[in-house]
């Protein structure tokens, strides 16, 4: 029999762990209503449409808009594949000893390299020493290297998760290294590699900090048109109005944090689907 | 016309080398980052020595008269980033339990989304949130809270990273095959038996490098401490004082209007290089801990 | 019939062209990189530059004065915005790079002493009361302490960080060297947070731009200096001394060279008197704007 000292822990642990879990939903919702309370009167059309100006009313976030998405896309379409890559031939093709331990704590390292310091990279680098000047370019790649690190260590972490009876199995009927390791590792993984996606990218995203030492700028009246344009992000519109004495202009930093966290909200959504859809289909 | 085996095996290598080549790229970021901040950094030590900077207790390099003793810097890092991972760790783990085990499929499928959102609010957004809405509270709760404070700063950073430990735990959670879990509860394991006797050490090692990962990020993050703590940099361990970050100072000087060229620019790449090298140690610590814990896969 | 219509069409949709002016067709680039308080200032020209040259595309950065002037002696912008003078280092990388420049200041920045609207005891002080207060290893504590009749109660100090420009000329005019201060108060890179600080305590003192206070005027109160209170008159005519500084821009001679960096500049300084007012500076006076415009 069950003794009655056991099922009060589970229940206690049982709601722990739920009051832990909705309290931090909790927070998230006063966060937010408090940002949509402050901001909402601000959000139209002619908002969303407007480049930045010294009056409140005239003043939008257009320019910040574009640059941002254009420079996720870059960001992305750098980071995932090299990331991904980068841990698919740490955990899959690796290097023993002694040289295999110090890439890998090299890369938990520069997870924690301060964004900043990124930017001081990137703008010797990129801007300088490959001349990229102040452009899209430097600023995805600066991210780039920012958000490598979160992405390879969730890879690795999802291939090393993957049972070794399905690598075995492929080898087995006579596949190849790399048909196992994208017909039959890869997918598994893939969920998980989708998490560090989606957290890599939501930060990069709200980054402020190295896109203006790397030269991201605060008033630009053109959208990009290619990636060698120079730009502008939504977190350094934001920034910018947030730090202004007129009240008018916090609020608009309200309603542009609401922007910014909308098109978040679709990145995250859309990555999410992919994550499930692979989920559903490998589970064991 | 090549074989197929011939061409099997060149697509084989090919895909190594690329691959490879990404790998390497972690390496020569790490060569960049060691260059750009020993280039000036180096410049620094040649003016300040070395022991005065790691043992001095008076961090004014922007006052007159001049101080490099970088120690209050230190100290308030720790403060914000242990007491960060001290909030976000069991928390983090909790929701993990919730989400993988205790969570119906739709609840799980809406609430993990919802908790990585927590986590892409941009980090100036937790800023001002911790200005004008967690300080605040503090302050009515501990009278004497300054509106700058560490323990803001913590705070706010536990909410930061709390959603990577609890998704990459979860991750981790749910790749357990069911039959370890399964053989707990057939012999009548409740299920926070199961949880803390069988999940929780077969995933150690995946736990602890989400830690390691988060707290990375805590020691890292700018924006937020900057303006949640404040830029005051004095050697205190009250959690209710004004304090400065390692990184908050590295922004300020950055973004600041300090002279270029200067020595109190030159701080900036020597409190960059510290930090580096104390992440790399945490880090270090880290890998040797993981190893321990590392379950073969079955 | 139909042919009539046609050139009255055709001429009609070609006329704009010849009331285009020269500057609606000018093209190119204007880097502008440095302070975010002098950044309000160049973004309200380049927002009316717009109106008048289109196609001239201005983007202006916040790296900071001395972030900026980094970018400036590299040639990587024609404009500094900088709210201090450039330092000797700076002078000495720039002629080393061979980089000619410009000062032109652009406006005037009271900054303004504030305290609490219920503080009625501290509205008039000296500067040699501020010195006191602010100066290095200052042992003044309370209100007492600066004044026999005042309140004996803890002063809670508010300023910029000490990396503002603010800070920099605050502590040169009022402590004699910039850089020497005091070092146990409240900063803040963000005045907003310092309006917040003074505004929300009895006992608060702060110092940060006339903007701020021109903004908050209902929930701070300023201090009078010597007897001059801070106000857009003293601020221009310099009777608000020593605390009203000039705020500059750096502007490239060698980018001046191009027909775009020159009509921006001379717009800059035709114009400055009405935008600096709209973004809560105080402008020069009309002559000072036209004696830098004969200068280009």
């Amino acid at each position: 029999m069950i003794s009655p000292t056991r099922i009060r822990k589970e229940k206690a642990f049982k709601f722990i762990a739920t009051v832990a879990t909705w309290t931090s939903v909790l927070i998230l919702i006063v966060l937010l209503t408090h940002i949509l309370s402050e901001g909402w009167r601000w959000l139209d059309w002619q908002f969303m449409d407007s480049f930045p100006s010294r009056f409140p009313e005239k003043a939008g976030l257009k320019a910040g808009i574009f640059g941002s998405i254009w420079l996720m896309a870059l960001t992305a379409s750098i980071s995932i594949p090299i990331g991904v890559f980068a841990g698919l031939f740490l955990e899959e093709y690796g290097i023993k000893g002694i040289i295999g331990k110090i890439i890998e704590v090299n890369m938990a390292n520069l997870a924690g390299v301060p964004s900043i310091v990124y930017g001081l990279l990137g703008l010797t680098v990129f801007v300088r020493y490959f001349g990229f000047d102040r452009s899209l370019l430097s600023g995805a790649l600066t991210l780039s290297l920012l958000i490598m690190p979160v992405i390879v260590v969730a890879t690795r972490e999802s291939i090393r998760a993957v049972p070794n009876s399905i690598r075995f199995g492929a080898y087995a009927m006579g596949a190849r290294k790399h048909h196992v390791v994208f017909g039959q590792v890869l997918p598994v993984a893939l969920p998980g590699i989708m998490t560090g996606v989606i957290l890599a990218l939501s930060r990069a995203i709200g980054e402020t900090a190295p896109l203006i030492i790397v030269g991201a700028v605060s008033y630009i009246s053109f959208i990009p048109e290619g990636i060698m344009d120079e730009f502008t992000v939504m977190p350094l519109q934001i920034y910018n109005w947030a730090g202004r004495p007129q009240a008018d202009f916090h609020q608009l930093a309200a309603a542009g944090i609401i922007v910014l966290v909308s098109v978040m909200l679709v990145m995250n959504f859309v990555a999410v689907l992919i994550r499930h859809k692979m989920q559903k289909r490998y589970r064991f | 016309m090549i074989d197929r085996k011939t061409r099997v095996t060149i697509i084989g290598i090919s895909i190594k080398l690329v691959f490879g080549v990404c790998a390497f790229l972690g390496i020569l970021t790490t060569i960049g980052i060691i260059f750009v901040l020993g280039n000036e950094g180096f410049q620094f030590f040649r003016q300040v020595p070395i022991w005065d900077f790691l043992t001095g207790t008076e961090w004014t390099p922007l006052l007159e008269p001049k101080s490099f003793g970088v120690l209050p810097l230190v100290v308030g890092t720790l403060q914000v980033t242990i007491g960060a991972g001290i909030i976000a760790m069991p928390l983090g783990l909790l929701c993990a339990v919730y989400l993988s085990v205790y969570a119906g499929k739709k609840r799980r499928n809406t609430l993990k989304p919802i908790l990585e959102v927590l986590s892409g609010i941009p980090t100036i957004v937790y800023g001002f949130f911790a200005l004008t809405f967690i300080t605040p509270i503090l302050q009515k709760i501990i009278p004497n809270t300054e509106i700058f404070n560490a323990a803001s700063g913590a705070i706010v950073v536990a909410i930061m990273i709390l959603p990577m430990i609890a998704s990459l735990c979860d991750d981790a959670f749910r790749a357990i095959p069911r039959s370890v879990k399964d053989g707990a509860f057939a012999i009548g394991a409740t299920t926070n038996e199961v949880v803390m006797g069988i999940m929780i050490p077969y995933s150690l090692s995946r736990i602890l490098a989400a830690f390691i990962l988060a707290l990375s990020r805590a020691i890292g993050e700018t924006m937020a401490v900057t303006l949640a703590s404040g830029s005051n940099p004095q050697l205190t361990l009250s959690p209710l004082k004004s304090i400065q970050t390692m990184t908050a100072y590295i922004v300020q000087v950055s973004l600041g209007d300090t002279q270029a060229g200067g020595i109190e620019y030159l701080t900036c790449f020597a409190v960059g290089l510290l930090l580096f090298v104390m992440t790399f140690m945490m880090n270090l610590l880290g890998q040797i801990i993981l190893t321990k814990f590392r379950v073969k896969s079955l | 019939m139909p042919k009539l219509i046609i050139l009255m069409a055709s001429i009609t949709l070609t006329l704009p062209l010849f009331f285009t002016t020269a500057e609606a067709k000018l093209r190119g680039k204007v880097r502008i990189d440095g302070s975010s308080t002098v950044f309000p200032i160049t973004e309200a020209v380049a927002e009316e530059f717009r109106n008048k040259a289109p196609r001239v595309r201005v983007n202006i950065g916040v790296s900071g004065t001395g972030g900026g002037f980094k970018k400036f002696i590299k040639n990587e912008i024609d404009i500094n915005n900088a709210s201090r003078r450039i330092k000797d280092k700076e002078k000495q990388m720039a002629s080393e790079a061979g980089i000619k420049y410009m000062e032109i200041p652009i406006a005037f920045d009271g900054i303004t002493v504030v305290i609490n609207p219920k503080n009625t005891w501290a509205t008039q002080m000296t500067k040699e009361q501020l010195t006191q207060l602010w100066q290095t290893g200052s042992k003044v504590k309370t209100w007492k302490d600066l004044n026999e009749k005042w309140p004996n109660r803890a002063i809670k100090l508010y300023g910029p960080g000490t990396d503002s420009g603010t800070f920099d000329y605050f502590t040169k005019v009022i402590n004699g060297k910039s850089g020497k201060s005091r070092a146990n108060y409240s900063k803040s890179e963000d005045d907003n947070v310092l309006v917040t600080g003074v505004a929300g305590d009895i006992d608060a003192l702060g110092y940060f731009g006339y903007a701020y206070y021109a903004e908050n005027k209902n929930s701070l109160k300023a201090v009078s200096i010597d007897g001059v209170a801070p106000t857009e008159k003293t601020i221009q005519s310099g009777t608000y001394t020593p605390l009203a500084r000039q705020i500059f821009i750096y502007v490239n001679t060698n980018s001046l060279k191009r027909e775009e960096m020159k009509t921006f500049v001379e717009f800059y300084l035709s114009n400055a008197a009405n935008l600096v007012k709209d973004v809560g500076y105080v402008p020069l006076t009309k002559d000072q704007y036209n004696k830098y415009l004969k200068e280009l």
